[in-house]
């Protein structure tokens, strides 16, 4: 573990990256104590530019909604969704990809081409299709994103298993009679932890901006503050008040930035011997 | 060759099966009863001329015919029809799909020759200051909503500085004709094709830059300089013609995010398209069109990718032989 951090610290973006993480992870969890009141409820007169009021330091929106409130709610939103969306899309991706590596033959053949299938069709397309034939909330846009983002996991995950597959501990387990369920769970799995674990932090920031496409489009819950919607109703009034969409974007350009830099850092420090390559 | 694409268009074809499959399943999952829908858009919903509807459109018979039925009318082009619009979804696709063209077109091109480029400047001084900043400014564009970077350039090189028009496809009422409006419209898809190829364009860097700094560790490099070749001979002949594969194969596979990328794009820049299109049917809950313009897009997108696997053939004469 200490090895682990020291390679992760020596990545100077991934402890930046890390620290604005921390802090939005922080801000998410405090919104409710830091901003009692509903992000929806109306505050004070609409377009109130920022820095004129200690109150509310980034304005109002056009019907007097404290923006800063709406941007804490908004970090509560873009995180679960970018990591429920992640874990399920780990669920689909990691059996899949698991079964076509260890099988082969025509198991893999027909996982493959399904996979293929996926990656194929247009994602957001699709992701927005499906949010909207089975109605905008929090479930049905996890959902979308889940299904258009597990294909690089089943790919990443076959390819894994495949060269372990002829390893020699593994034909050991097979010839001391362990069911196959068992060698890929317990022998196989867990050695390809380190590449998903990176794939997977990127797949967190891919999910942020996926949810906050939708939500920008009108597709998010809309029951939930959240970083897209905020720019989506700022659209129209751009001219007369920047700052409604500006503060949005740049939480969420933060936050992804932050997961891909932690990304990286996570990559030299799992996968040593590639991260040296080019550098 | 012709063996090859044969087997590649046969591939698409099974593709394209299996997308409008999942389309017309997806048509069923659409809420509301599309005669109930018809019937309340003719403002007679009565049971007697519901299920008129429903025999007239095949809608009472069993699901596998239906599909079939759709099948065979998206062969002649059939993709529905629009309730909302009043007109054919095919025919609103077809109006609006040549802007969509000249826009992801555009934007791949800026992408792919300003990412390459940069990741090529960016591989010829790696630690170097000029190195820094350019992956940097991937890593930025990288991370930056789409649509957030369009609204920020409407507001900074429109609104504030006025130098280009932020909203439409050329300007409304000046009737201008020949290479004044083509002028004019190159004018408008500035904004547009620039900020929808911003994320392509690191991706594409990053690659570029990855790809030259592998390539050039390989032994024929070496052999090459220990002949005594210029650095800028063996970079342009040697590295980056082998460095180019792994793009040109990305570049194939990032087509489809750029019809997706459209949507949000064309719906900040007023842009006539069929991802303008997408948004409104979202706006009206038009599921016909909804679905028509996503098949469209997965359409363009299997193109695409045939496009480029053949271009692939070209590159890299390896395959061509194998």
């Amino acid at each position: 573990m200490a090895d682990f951090w020291k390679r992760f610290s020596r990545n100077r973006g991934a402890v930046i990256g890390l620290a604005i993480l921390a802090i939005v992870v922080l801000v998410a969890i405090l919104a409710p104590l830091l901003f009692p009141q509903s992000p929806w409820r109306m505050v004070q007169r609409p377009f109130l530019p920022p820095f004129a009021m200690d109150q509310y330091p980034l304005g109002t929106d056009a019907l007097g909604r404290n923006v800063i409130s709406g941007l804490a709610y908004g970090a509560q939103v873009s995180l679960l969704v970018g990591l429920v969306s992640t874990v399920a899309a780990l669920l689909i991706g990691i059996p899949i990809g698991a079964l076509a590596g260890y099988f082969g033959g025509w198991a893999d053949d027909a996982l493959m081409r399904f996979t293929e299938f996926f990656q194929t069709v247009p994602s957001f397309a699709l992701a927005i299709v499906l949010v909207a034939i089975f109605e905008p909330s929090i479930q049905s846009i996890i959902a979308a994103i889940a299904i258009v983002s597990w294909p690089p996991v089943a790919r990443l995950v076959r390819g894994e298993v495949l060269s372990l597959r002829s390893r020699e501990y593994v034909e050991a387990a097979i010839l001391s009679g362990q069911t196959s369920l068992t060698i890929i769970l317990r022998q196989v799995l867990p050695n390809t932890i380190s590449p998903i674990i990176v794939l997977a932090s990127l797949m967190v920031a891919t999910a942020i901006l996926l949810e906050s496409s939708l939500s920008f489009l009108g597709l998010g819950d809309p029951n939930l503050m959240s970083w897209g919607y905020m720019i989506g109703a700022a659209r129209t009034v751009i001219r007369q008040a920047w700052w409604l969409s500006f503060f949005p974007g740049v939480a969420i350009l933060l936050t992804v930035l932050a997961l891909n830099l932690i990304g990286e850092g996570l990559n030299d420090a799992l996968n040593p011997r590639l991260a040296r390559r080019g550098k | 060759m012709l063996r090859f694409i044969l087997m590649r268009l046969g591939k698409a074809a099974i593709i394209l099966i299996a997308i409008l499959t999942l389309n017309f399943f997806l048509i069923h999952a659409a809420p509301g009863d599309p005669a109930a829908v018809m019937a309340g858009e003719a403002g007679a919903a009565d049971a007697k001329f519901i299920a008129q509807l429903r025999e007239q459109f095949g809608l009472d018979k069993p699901l596998l015919t239906q599909l079939g039925i759709y099948l065979k009318g998206v062969l002649q082009f059939d993709l529905g029809y629009s309730y909302r619009q009043q007109m054919p979804v095919a025919d609103l696709i077809l109006d609006r799909l040549p802007a969509t063209l000249l826009l992801t077109m555009t934007a791949f091109v800026i992408s792919l020759v300003l990412g390459t480029a940069a990741g090529v400047l960016a591989s010829a001084r790696v630690g170097k200051w000029s190195d820094t900043a350019i992956s940097t400014l991937a890593l930025l564009f990288y991370a930056t909503p789409l649509y957030w970077a369009a609204l920020m350039a409407v507001l900074l090189f429109s609104v504030y500085f006025n130098w280009l028009p932020g909203f439409g496809y050329e300007t409304v009422g000046a009737n201008y004709t020949g290479f004044r409006r083509a002028l004019d419209i190159g004018q408008h898809l500035i904004l547009p094709a620039t900020t929808l190829g911003l994320f392509f364009m690191a991706v594409y860097m990053r690659m570029t830059r990855a790809s030259m700094l592998e390539v050039s560790q390989l032994d024929f490099v070496k052999t090459a300089r220990a002949k005594g070749l210029k650095s800028g001979i063996i970079q342009r002949r040697h590295i980056f013609r082998n460095a180019m594969l792994p793009v040109v194969t990305l570049a194939g596979l990032q087509a489809g995010q750029l019809v997706g990328g459209a949507v949000l794009t064309e719906t900040v820049f007023a842009w006539p398209g069929i991802g303008r299109l997408m948004f409104e049917a979202l706006a009206q809950r038009d599921y016909n069109l909804l679905l028509g313009v996503f098949f469209v897009s997965a359409a363009m997108v299997l193109v695409f990718n045939l496009i480029t696997d053949i271009l692939y053939r070209f590159v890299d004469p390896r395959i061509r032989v194998a």
